[in-house]
């Protein structure tokens, strides 16, 4: 007979889930560090009247379609569409997009959408005065977006930032789809290997509630030194 | 020298500047005074291209305003604001140094030497690595105006400096003016303090309604103001 909670079941097991940990991280951080860029990439194309349209469709797409569908796409039909283009040119090879690298791809494309909006109302905090100030002084204007408007922007951004960052450590679960080894596909193998359901989640579930409880502590911590002035 | 001629200036259908025309001589100290919405600040924002005139045009050293890049602009006018308008993120020295580096190019160390001489010329050299924030009204005004004389403009634009300002604040930062006043530099202040103005002004402009509507030296404007407007205003005020 089986107990109702036994974690004794799955002690053996959780070094192996915890490794997951790692995976989950990597795709989080290296997602959010590129998305980043890419976040401040779109800001500055939004202001500049020729790629402003690229940009907010970007963003529009981004936001409007959910993230499952479009690591499906990286995955799944990429390899498929780039064949096909690669074919025309007589090129006959079969391509093949490695798990990780399409996770991360996708996630960090996904979340540069969001970056870009959480830094531009970041932006829009930035003291017109200040920019004003700039020019009386002749500032050029690379020399106002580097260290008048993002130095300001980031600092009131940060704490959207943090959550968008502890956000793809959540949704960075959905990578289990395409097998890839992090905290909740780990979870998946242990229980069809158990037959245990409710322990293998509990302790994925602690592992995920402590790594973000962390993130929004230092997050806190961050956000005090930041704010200096 | 700083031409202004027939300057026109409108945001959407509130017309600011109607047909302005002046001329500022080198050295001069001239003060702008006039009602709210009379058009002085516009009218010197306008000088540095902080607006663009919808027509006419202004001459600076023999030069179209339009013919500057930003930066040789402000190599040649620098502004002191209402506001202060200081970097937040910056300290003191920063803020004074930031140009230096960024726009005149003059390298780290001497931009660090001229800031803290600017610093110390406005008797702030103890506040250096402080942030703007930890500073009052009227010391952050001395810097703003430390930071624009650090890059040796030769014509220096006021806009009300004193207005955001504490009362016994605005004697420290009148003093700073003063001194600036004295140097052969070209200031233009708009202002309310018309106890100051009457006192370094060698010239004194009344505008109303986006006009000049009088000028001459203070004597002339504040003690025997010929235009009906200026005596209202300055019965108004006085």
């Amino acid at each position: 007979m089986s107990e109702f909670f036994d974690l004794a079941r799955v002690i053996d097991w959780v070094p192996f889930m915890v490794k997951g940990l790692w995976v989950t991280l990597l795709i989080a951080f290296l997602a959010s560090v590129l998305g980043l860029f890419l976040g401040v990439a779109l800001v500055v194309m939004s202001r500049h009247t020729i790629t402003k349209r690229l940009a907010s469709m970007y963003i529009d797409i981004f936001r409007g379609t959910p993230i499952l569908l479009q690591l499906s796409i990286v995955y799944f039909a990429l390899p498929q569409v780039l064949g096909v283009l690669l074919s025309l040119f007589g090129l006959d090879v079969s391509i093949h997009i490695g798990g990780l690298f399409a996770a991360i791809l996708t996630f960090s494309l996904n979340s540069g959408a969001y970056i870009s909006e959480i830094i531009r109302s970041g932006i829009n905090s930035v003291d017109d005065g200040e920019l004003e100030a700039a020019k009386a002084l002749g500032v050029s204007k690379f020399y106002v977006y580097k260290d008048i408007i993002l130095p300001k922007a980031i600092r009131v951004s940060f704490p959207s930032l943090m959550n968008e960052l502890i956000t793809l450590v959540k949704e960075s679960s959905i990578v289990s789809v395409i097998g890839i080894q992090d905290l909740m596909r780990r979870q998946q193998i242990v229980s069809s290997q158990t037959f245990m359901y409710f322990e293998p989640l509990f302790v994925v579930g602690l592992v995920y509630y402590i790594v973000i409880k962390f993130l929004s502590k230092v997050g806190r911590k961050l956000e005090v030194k930041l704010a200096h002035d | 020298m700083i031409e202004l001629k027939n300057i026109y200036k409108s945001y959407g259908d509130l017309s600011v500047l109607r047909d302005v025309s002046h001329t500022f001589h080198e050295g001069e100290t001239v003060v702008i005074i006039g009602a709210s919405g009379s058009g002085k600040s516009t009218f010197l924002r306008c000088i540095n291209r902080l607006e663009e005139v919808d027509e006419g045009q202004i001459v600076i050293m023999g030069k179209h305003v339009k013919n500057y890049k930003q930066r040789d602009l402000a190599l040649q006018v620098g502004m002191v604001f209402q506001g202060f308008h200081l970097f937040h993120h910056m300290t003191v020295l920063e803020n004074v140094m930031y140009a230096l580096v960024k726009v005149r190019k003059l390298g780290k160390e001497e931009s660090r030497k001229r800031a803290l001489q600017g610093l110390k010329s406005v008797g702030l050299s103890d506040k250096a690595d402080v942030y703007p924030s930890k500073l009052s009204g009227g010391q952050k005004q001395r810097v703003a105006i430390a930071r624009a004389m650090a890059m040796e403009p030769s014509i220096m634009l006021f806009d009300e400096p004193t207005s955001a300002l504490d009362p016994e604040m605005v004697r420290e930062v009148l003093k700073e003016i003063r001194k600036l006043s004295k140097t052969g530099l070209t200031n233009i202040i708009v202002t309310h303090e018309m106890g100051f103005a009457k006192e370094v002004a060698d010239k004194v402009v009344f505008m109303d309604a986006g006009k000049i509507v009088e000028y001459g030296t203070p004597k002339e404007v504040f003690e025997h103001p010929k235009e009906v407007r200026t005596k209202e205003f300055l019965q108004h005020i006085l």
